[in-house]
């Protein structure tokens, strides 16, 4: 019930951002148990967005909250200007979605993949063997059309999985550890991609638990139990707490963090 | 967009598409699918022996005289026949074993009581659905004895010479072979377990492997995905019922009286109808073990309480109300009464009713459960 009057106000705040993700106070409990709380999150357009927290801090809730996967318990959620709790089926026509365990089909081709993701977004015929061929031109997967996905190396994969979460050229794209197990050389390839689509005007909502990526992103976001505990640029953060990486600023944070709780 | 742009961009075609160049890549289930019914099918073939009482009769009384109306109750206190109701003439009687609802009727001519008088030997009939010959061998039993323990009554009253004496005559399978009667039933049972447990496992393959959790974020309807994943299993469905009645009538030689156009059209709502099981049983769970154990809890029902094995006449009630919410209950009529009665449609558009109705229910049922959601 009380989702419902939310989602309402929230259809208000509708138009506020062009192309981001506005939260107010979204919360979320599993069973009792607080997820996420009080989160008050502004992402803009364009922006390469981190957010960093030990593992069960709720990075990945936050996500599936943001992207329709999960329905907050309270709270309000603005995803490229639409109300992802009235209209989750809206926002998913306009973000790409990879999750740390890639989602892709071990048992078609890296062509059929991205033939099957690139349908499913209603996209057929001429324009989707065109797109298709653009996306394996982009993500440099000429060389392994036919392979199938399941026989790829981590890296390869993790090239195709974000190859098929922006077929559909989605405004903005949240990636859930999108460079766990990968080798060094492939995550930087990585990021090279995701800086080139951002500077196109991509969103991403990017988590992480490596620190020379956290240095990569425009802007950060720690979270601790379930809630922010910091925002700002890398610089912005490393000179408030006077020291030199966004690495100390991560265990400075959640030392205090638990200092508090303690 | 115009209703056929939307129709040809739909998620379902790429959804289909994928489905079968996966099956295509499983060589082994899909080898599974189709060489598991076949070996099934011969253990079953050769195994079955049962036993059976409680036959539903019509009772077709020309006579209407005391003498015969002792003799339908002894042959009911036998407890072989149990009386459905009385007909009038020999056609209402046929139509009702024709469609299943009897399977013996207990037939007394005009000139019984009769001969009685005059100290003949007096005839009835008992006329039984031998498809089933567990059926037949009950209704020889209970008929002989009725015979005796009237034509005993009639001489210690008498002392006379009188005697009854009742004939059997067996229906559609008069050299009572059991296969022919197990054969059709093998594959409705095989079919809605084979369906089954595919449907359940289908969806929660994805579930396992996290592709779900990817397809949910993209705009795919459910309605798109569920049949995008059960529909391809419908063609795995016929191929199965196409290799069974190949090898029943190969190896055991079971007749086909009737029409094979209505039997495989028949069989679509009712694959569709186990599928639809399936499906909703992979709304519930979230492993695939726990989709097979569930799968497997219909295999029994299926086998016990359908009429697959035991007649449901010889049922407890509740037992009867369990089969009558089968699917396989009503598909197994309509087999035996295509295959060994040659019954048409208008005998078993009941029964059609019936499955189109479970198939709409179920997958409408699946659709609604199914949340996009991960919780």
């Amino acid at each position: 019930m009380t989702q419902g009057r939310e989602g309402a106000e929230a259809r208000g705040r509708e138009t506020a951002p062009e192309s981001g993700i506005v939260t107010h106070g979204l919360r979320k409990e599993f069973h009792g148990i607080v997820a996420v709380e009080g989160l008050d999150l502004e992402v803009h357009r364009g922006e390469i967005f981190g957010l960093l927290g030990p593992n069960g801090s709720g990075k990945t809730t936050t996500i599936r909250m943001l992207t329709g996967l999960i329905v907050p318990t309270a709270g309000s959620a603005v995803v490229v200007g639409i109300d992802v709790v009235a209209s989750p089926e809206r926002v998913r026509r306009r973000i790409g979605y990879m999750s740390q365990r890639f989602g892709l089909y071990d048992d078609l081709t890296v062509r059929e993949n991205l033939d099957f993701y690139a349908g499913v977004y209603g996209l057929v015929g001429a324009e989707r063997r065109e797109r298709v061929r653009e996306q394996m031109a982009e993500y440099s997967l000429e060389r392994r059309v036919d392979q199938l996905a399941g026989t790829l190396s981590g890296g390869w994969k993790q090239r195709l999985a974000l190859a098929c979460a922006t077929t559909h050229r989605p405004d903005l794209v949240f990636l859930d550890e999108p460079t766990a197990g990968v080798d060094p050389a492939s995550r930087k390839l990585f990021w090279e991609l995701i800086g080139r689509r951002a500077a196109a005007g991509m969103t991403v909502l990017v988590t992480t638990h490596y620190m020379d990526e956290a240095e990569r992103c425009h802007r950060l976001a720690f979270l601790s139990r379930g809630h922010l505990i910091g925002v700002g640029t890398p610089k912005e953060v490393t000179a408030r707490f006077g020291v030199a990486t966004v690495e100390d600023v991560f265990i400075e944070l959640q030392r205090q963090d638990e200092g508090a709780l303690a | 967009m115009t209703l056929l742009a939307r129709l040809v961009r739909s998620p379902l075609w790429p959804m289909l598409r994928k489905e079968f160049i996966q099956m295509r890549r499983d060589r082994g289930s899909l080898g599974m699918m189709i060489g598991i019914p076949a070996i099934q099918l011969i253990m079953f073939g050769y195994a079955i022996q049962t036993e059976v009482r409680h036959l539903p009769t019509v009772v077709l009384d020309q006579s209407q005289s005391p003498e015969s109306r002792r003799l339908v109750q002894t042959m009911l206190n036998t407890g072989n026949f149990d009386l459905e109701r009385s007909v009038r003439n020999r056609e209402e009687m046929a139509t009702l074993i024709e469609r299943g609802d009897a399977s013996a009727a207990i037939v007394i001519p005009p000139e019984f009581q009769r001969d009685v008088k005059r100290g003949r030997t007096a005839e009835a009939q008992i006329i039984v659905d031998a498809a089933d010959p567990l059926s037949s061998s009950a209704a020889i039993s209970g008929a002989s004895l009725a015979g005796a323990i009237r034509s005993q009554a009639l001489a210690a009253r008498a002392g006379a010479t009188a005697a009854i004496q009742v004939r059997v005559r067996p229906w559609y399978n008069p050299t009572s072979r059991s296969a022919v009667y197990i054969v059709p039933g093998i594959i409705g049972v095989l079919l809605s377990v084979t369906m089954i447990v595919i449907a359940s496992i289908a969806l929660v393959r994805e579930r396992e492997r996290g592709t779900l959790e990817q397809l949910v974020v993209t705009p795919i309807g459910k309605t798109s995905l569920m049949l995008g994943k059960i529909l391809p299993f419908l063609l795995v469905g016929y191929v199965q019922i196409t290799v069974i009645l190949f090898l029943g009538r190969l190896l055991f030689h079971v007749p086909i009286q009737g029409s094979i156009a209505t039997l495989y059209l028949i069989a679509l709502p009712f694959v569709v109808a186990c599928l639809g099981i399936g499906l909703f049983i992979s709304t519930v769970v979230s492993t695939q073990a726990q989709a097979m154990q569930l799968g497997f809890l219909f295999l029994l029902p299926n086998i016990l309480l359908s009429g697959f094995m035991f007649p449901r006449a010889a049922m407890p009630e509740p037992a009867q109300w369990i089969g009558a919410a089968l699917p396989l209950t009503y598909f197994l009529k309509v087999m035996r009464g295509i295959l060994l009665k040659g019954v048409g449609w208008d005998g078993l558009w009941r029964e059609a009713a019936v499955l189109a109705g479970f198939a709409v229910g179920l997958i409408g049922l699946s659709v609604v459960r199914f949340r996009k959601s991960v919780e």
